[in-house]
């Protein structure tokens, strides 16, 4: 019986980092040890102080990306690289893609494992820029690309449910300028990043599909700081609150399209999430990682060994405790890569990229803490930087939409329910 | 060359007819994949029921054993299976939601898969996917990776009958991995031969805190080979199988794995229903003073070749409660839409439909990290570490998730009416084995 000859094989599934972006995160992992961990402490306590050193490392990561085949080390490179033939087989279109959303993704897990709040200040790696990225037609990425943006949406009356935001934007016929009104809390990076991209309604009667994303300079006499929060965690990273009074933007600011489309509704703002919450959800990833890489050196020199053959509860409490956290860490990690994954080779990743950000939002806290737990006063004492993780992870779980947005936001998806019904 | 269609009239198998006729091969273009693929199915067609216990009589074989390939990842992140495992995939998954849904409640009670599916499922080829193409196994390449797919596509139709029919396939995928010339050449024609021979690998033993590396089960050595004495639990399908891999610690070497036919004598199989997987007939099997030939010793006692059988098994399972728990997740899905209480679907409350929600999260975890174990296996990496990584997502997860959909159902999920109770019951069991099947 004669054989037909094997097809040649396409693709082979494989989940472990792409070989061609090991030089990019190796340099990132040099950077965060060298550069972001020194002065982690330093800005954890001096808050609201400008971590001037990042000033040296965004020159030298828009050096990585001016040299390198891929996109930075910050969270800028997302949703903006999916046109380059990115496998070096251009050729075929079918052929999968390993991107900027996965090497973005890959070099933010290790910033972050460095530190999260650092990594959130360097200067033109925000996620505005990232969100901007994704809805910015090209005149208007050429214009505002190089610059580094922050991202205003929430408000005092408007946390999770994001399409009821009060600040609104009416078209002044006259000049053809927008006119910004409202107030804006939580703007990471709000009084340094030179554009803050405001979330604003055109109106207020139509609900979702009138919110519209305006690119407005950080030096509008109309866009007041009001003030810089004092937070839990995350303390190198400035957080703004914003009166916009009578801010004018011209017309051109505007990200998108200025027509108010009821049918396709919120997508339009809503769809830069798809880009960043892989990013986010990669930050958990990083944060985790540190906590399980001190934990279990810390471990080691308590005598305590961890095997991957035996089952866990033939081993210390400790061990099994560790085995565990370990695998919900990988579990993490590889969503938040699928996520990545799909958004580079344009599959839809709505579900997954909640799934990643769900699953990295809890499993950083949980880990974090887990760690405490093993580590003792190790864990919660000034002198290492594990209570500090524990601290700045806890908002990953909650901005790019909280953990219980995530499930909303998957289970409509899955059950097919409108946000009327599953309220 | 004649269409799988022609070939299959002519042999008239049921299960060549029903692959061969699923549209979803035209639908992608398979023909040539699926011809190939089917060749050890064509190849079973023209056999003779052979006798219980058969004898094997050692043969030297030409000195060179043949191995699967390994991988050749181009060391791109990705998450799509190749062709071949497309056509496989989607095949199984018919064959599972045709053959083993259906009869899955039934197998259940009866602790046992019915002859007519076995006798398919020895038509395919399932119990050589692990065997070199060389030794008349159906093995490209990927035996992990394509083992762990067809493991979930299986066990989305029911766990219990894809551990049924998949045991059989852990021996001759073991002799295919880690078997010499003379053991491959001895043991593997009763598995790609005209009659596929029932076998088993028991590894798990009955006692708290089982650790697959401290046994209690020995192998002495003797003047011509091995005693072999000992106890193991969960043994699919023992009764009728001819030819055991037993897992024993061999004195001044460690745990080893021994090929122990039934009819080397001293073998006692007493039926042991359990929890879950009932319709892979567990049974527990007493080894007493089994005399064994030297070449009964696999991979000559390799420490490594042992763990990696321990690692590659519970990837096996991994795969099996990534099936079992999204047809969970399948079955829940309509349901609490169409439940209604208080005046709506339960569908529209958070508590039940975060639960949804949870389970998808879990699910989609569980299933990357037995990827990932399986393709670092393929691809010649370590790969322990993801093996215990994925199990530890698999058993605590799937454990929950088996509960989570009972819970949703509520006085339903409690009855045999729905089949939720047999996810409870084979998710919980599913994370106790050790041994029994091989990727």
């Amino acid at each position: 019986m004669p054989i037909p000859p094997p097809t040649p094989n396409t693709t082979v599934i494989n989940l472990e980092t792409p070989k061609k972006f090991r030089p990019l995160i190796g340099q990132a992992h040099t950077v965060a040890q060298e550069v972001l961990r020194p002065i982690a402490r330093k800005y954890d306590v001096a808050e609201h102080e400008r971590p001037k050193e990042l000033d040296f490392l965004a020159a030298i990561l828009n050096g990585m990306e001016d040299s390198g085949a891929t996109s930075g080390a910050g969270a800028a490179g997302a949703g903006k690289g999916e046109d380059k033939p990115a496998n070096g087989n251009g050729s075929d279109p079918a052929a999968t893609k390993n991107g900027s959303n996965l090497s973005t993704a890959l070099s933010i897990m290790e910033m972050c494992w460095g530190d999260v709040g650092l990594l959130l200040s360097i200067p033109g790696q925000g996620l505005g820029n990232s969100a901007s990225a994704a809805v910015a037609s090209p005149e208007q990425l050429e214009e505002f690309g190089g610059r580094w943006a922050a991202m205003a949406i929430t408000e005092p009356e408007a946390g999770s449910d994001s399409a009821s935001i009060r600040t609104t934007a009416d078209l002044d016929p006259g000049t053809g300028e927008y006119v910004l009104n409202g107030e804006k809390i939580y703007v990471t990076s709000g009084e340094r990043a030179e554009l803050v991209v405001v979330w604003a309604t055109l109106d207020r009667s139509v609900g979702r599909a009138a919110i519209k994303s305006f690119i407005v300079e950080r030096t509008n006499p109309g866009m007041k700081l009001d003030r810089l929060e004092h937070k839990l965690g995350i303390r190198a990273s400035d957080t703004a609150a914003f009166i916009l009074q009578d801010c004018r933007v011209p017309a051109s600011a505007l990200l998108g399209s200025p027509e108010v489309d009821v049918k396709k509704g919120f997508g339009g703002v809503m769809q830069t999430f798809d880009n960043t919450r892989p990013l986010v959800a990669a930050m958990a990833v990083g944060c985790a990682r540190a906590c399980l890489d001190f934990t279990r050196e810390a471990l080691d020199q308590a005598g305590v060994g961890i095997d991957y053959d035996k089952p866990a509860l033939s081993q210390s409490a400790a061990a099994a405790k560790f085995l565990a956290m370990e695998a919900e860490y990988d579990a993490a990690r590889l969503l938040t890569m699928q996520a990545a994954w799909m958004a580079d080779n344009r599959k839809p990743n709505s579900v997954q990229a909640s799934i990643a950000k769900a699953k990295a939002g809890r499993t950083g806290t949980d880990v974090a803490f887990g760690c405490i737990e093993l580590c003792g006063a190790i864990g919660v004492t000034e002198t290492e930087l594990l209570e500090k993780w524990a601290r700045d992870v806890k908002i990953l779980d909650i901005f790019e939409g909280t953990q219980q947005i995530q499930q909303l936001i998957i289970a409509r998806q899955l059950l097919g329910r409108t946000s009327a019904q599953l309220k | 060359m004649s269409t799988v269609a022609e070939r299959s009239t002519g042999l008239a198998l049921k299960a060549i007819r029903q692959i061969a006729g699923l549209e979803v091969i035209d639908r992608v273009g398979l023909r040539g994949p699926a011809e190939r693929a089917l060749y050890s199915v064509t190849k079973n067609g023209m056999g003779a029921a052979a006798t219980a216990g058969r004898t094997f009589t050692v043969v030297t074989g030409n000195g060179k054993s043949t191995r699967p390939r390994p991988a050749n990842p181009k060391g791109l992140f990705d998450l799509t299976p190749d062709e071949d495992q497309q056509m496989i995939v989607e095949a199984m998954k018919e064959f599972a939601a045709a053959e083993l849904r259906p009869v899955a409640l039934a197998a259940d009670s009866a602790c046992a898969a019915p002859a007519e599916l076995l006798e398919s499922a020895g038509e395919l080829g399932l119990a050589t996917l692990g065997v070199p193409e060389e030794l008349g196994g159906s093995a490209a390449e990927k035996s992990a990776v394509t083992g762990v797919l067809v493991g979930e596509a299986l066990a989305h139709g029911d766990l219990g009958l894809a551990a049924a029919v998949l045991s059989t396939g852990a021996v001759p995928t073991a002799l295919g991995l880690w078997g010499d010339a003379a053991q491959q050449a001895t043991y593997l024609p009763a598995f790609t031969g005209e009659e596929v021979a029932v076998s088993a690998l028991a590894i798990l033993e009955p006692r708290p805190l089982f650790d697959p590396f401290a046994l209690q089960s020995t192998a002495r050595r003797t003047a011509d080979g091995f005693v072999l004495d000992g106890v193991k639990a969960l043994v699919p399908r023992a009764a009728d199988a001819e030819l055991f891999l037993v897992a024993a610690e061999l004195e001044d070497r460690g745990p080893a794995l021994f090929l122990v036919p039934t009819s080397a004598g001293g073998v006692t199989v007493t039926a042991e229903p359990a929890m879950g997987a009932r319709a892979a007939s567990t049974a527990t099997v007493a080894f007493t003073n089994v005399p064994l030939p030297e070449v009964a010793l696999l991979a000559d006692g390799d420490q490594e070749v042992y763990a990696e059988c321990i690692h590659r098994a519970r990837l096996a399972w991994c795969a099996l409660s990534v099936g079992a728990a999204q047809a969970a997740l399948d079955y829940l899905i309509p349901y609490v839409n169409e439940r209604v209480a208080f005046g709506e679907p339960i569908a529209n409350r958070q508590a039940v439909a975060f639960q949804i929600s949870d389970i998808a999260i879990e699910v989609a975890g569980m299933r990357l990290a037995t990827w990932r174990a399986a393709s670092r296996a393929d691809a010649g990496n370590g790969f322990f570490r993801e093996a215990a990584v994925a199990r530890q997502l698999c058993v605590k997860h799937g454990a929950e998730i088996g509960s989570a959909a009972v819970q949703l159902l509520g006085g339903h999920g409690y009855t045999k009416e729905y089949p939720v109770e047999r996810w409870y019951r084979d998710l919980r069991t599913a994370g106790v084995f050790e041994g029994a099947l091989l990727v």
